[in-house]
């Protein structure tokens, strides 16, 4: 049976994510225990909240080294969801704070001219796929996703996006490079399209 | 392509669901779990819950049903009624609610607003203001249930929640409350004009034109209902309805965002 991980590390709500995963037929565990996240076949990253609240919490609770282990040597495939994404860059305007650098990219704010457009982007939105690979497969522009945060991404890699979302501007909602996998929006709340996107990254 | 978060509004009484007609005369519409699941069903793109009866009888929503809604809405979901401290929250927010909706205690408390978004985030604190027209043409703000009024002014309040932190506003007309004859447009525009933060409508929706005249003239961001989610037709027979992604889509889409 897959051995799957959500990373416990105090940022926001695990419980949504494993009740989705259930739904779709998969245990899993909330862990924040190194051995456990090294044993694991795969790996999710929830999170939301502050980017230097997030990389302080996985460094006080000695999770940085572990899992740079996990996946960069281990190359355990993982899935980071909203600030569990952007945790994966390399840099954040949010605390002006250094990422784990797992993919070339940085998180930056939303700024608007137009004031109808509020920030956070809170709601649905589709995406714009760039790149079809396996994570996307049976999702199309017509599916919707929620969302909500206030710090976008942009990937240096076009190879690494796999789709955008227009939010007054576009920007980085589906990356992926190698075993690293990112979605800007909250798959566990997204319905049947959210539930597919868990699923697809569970049959990797 | 953003579309607006159009939101049921389900409000709690005892174990059992009610739509009030001005905040008042509850009438019975069914289970709460029922209600959810139906919506999750039908995709709704978010919900709200709020037990009506919890402030004045000071208490807290019961946090055994937000953790079996938790369970069943694969939506974002926020919860109302009673809600007083820190630790309260924590408990709401860990049994899966996306977002806590606070009334009085943010007109009796406002600390609680500023210390709240500190530490849970403004995304997931909410303040909903009762608002009543009175016979001047004046908005006055009311708590506990609508049944005591502040005489604080509207958009005032609203603007120190912002600075407290709050995420967003509910703006709620006791007035136009089950009336079926549309938002209040005034109020909502008055507040989605002075303020950065999302404004959500709720009061009076009977149809998508309703809808759309919120957001279009009243500039709400996101559009709150609920007998327009929970009943059908003249009679008002309880029949739980969301409409369809495309319908969402020819009436919203906003080529700008």
């Amino acid at each position: 049976m897959l051995n799957l991980v959500i990373i416990d590390y105090g940022m926001g709500n695990l419980r949504s994510v494993q009740k989705a995963l259930e739904r779709i037929g998969t245990k899993s565990i909330i862990s924040s225990n190194p051995d456990e996240i090294l044993k694991a076949d795969k790996l999710i990253l929830p999170g939301v909240g502050h980017f230097k609240k997030g990389m302080e919490n996985l460094k006080n609770m000695n999770l940085i080294d572990p899992l740079n282990i996990a996946v960069l040597n281990f190359k355990i495939p993982i899935l980071g969801i909203c600030l569990g994404m952007q945790l994966m860059t390399d840099y954040s305007e949010e605390g002006n704070c250094e990422g784990l650098k797992w993919i070339s990219a940085k998180t930056t704010k939303f700024s608007f001219e137009h004031k109808d457009l509020k920030i956070p982007h809170m709601g649905w939105n589709n995406l714009l796929i760039k790149n079809e690979r396996k994570l996307l497969e049976n999702i199309n522009e017509n599916d919707f996703f929620y969302f909500v945060h206030s710090y976008k991404i942009s990937c240096n890699n076009e190879e690494d996006v796999l789709a955008k979302t227009k939010y007054g501007v576009e920007f980085v909602s589906v990356f992926n490079n190698r075993n690293i996998f990112g979605c800007q929006f909250h798959p566990e709340k997204s319905h049947d399209a959210g539930l597919k996107i868990l699923k697809n990254f569970i049959e990797l | 392509m953003f579309l607006p978060r159009l939101i049921p509004v389900l409000l709690l009484k005892g174990k059992g669901l009610v739509k009030t007609i001005k905040f008042k005369d509850p009438s019975y519409i069914g289970d709460p779990i029922n209600a959810v699941k139906i919506f999750n069903d039908l995709k709704a793109d978010e919900l709200i819950l709020l037990d009506i009866m919890a402030s004045k009888e000071n208490r807290c929503i019961d946090f055994n049903l937000v953790k079996d809604i938790g369970d069943e809405a694969f939506m974002p979901f926020g919860v109302g009624g009673g809600i007083s401290n820190l630790e309260q929250i924590e408990q709401l927010l860990k049994f899966g609610a996306e977002k806590v909706i606070i009334n009085t205690n943010a007109i009796l408390n406002p600390d609680l607003i500023k210390n709240a978004s500190n530490h849970f985030g403004s995304q997931s604190i909410v303040v909903c203001l009762d608002v009543k027209k009175s016979l001047f043409g004046k908005y006055e703000l009311f708590i506990k249930g609508g049944s005591v009024n502040t005489h604080l002014n509207l958009l005032d309040t609203a603007k120190k929640m912002e600075d407290l932190g709050a995420g967003e506003l509910i703006i709620n007309s006791i007035d136009n409350d089950g009336t079926l004859k549309g938002y209040d447009i005034q109020a909502i525009r008055l507040l989605s004009e002075n303020l950065a933060i999302p404004i959500v409508c709720l009061g009076g929706a009977w149809t998508l034109e309703h809808l759309r005249q919120a957001y279009f003239e009243g500039k709400a961001h996101a559009l709150a209902a609920g007998s327009f989610f929970v009943y059908h037709g003249p009679r008002r027979a309880v029949l739980i309805n969301y409409p369809t992604k495309v319908e969402i889509k020819n009436i919203f889409y906003d080529s700008r965002s």
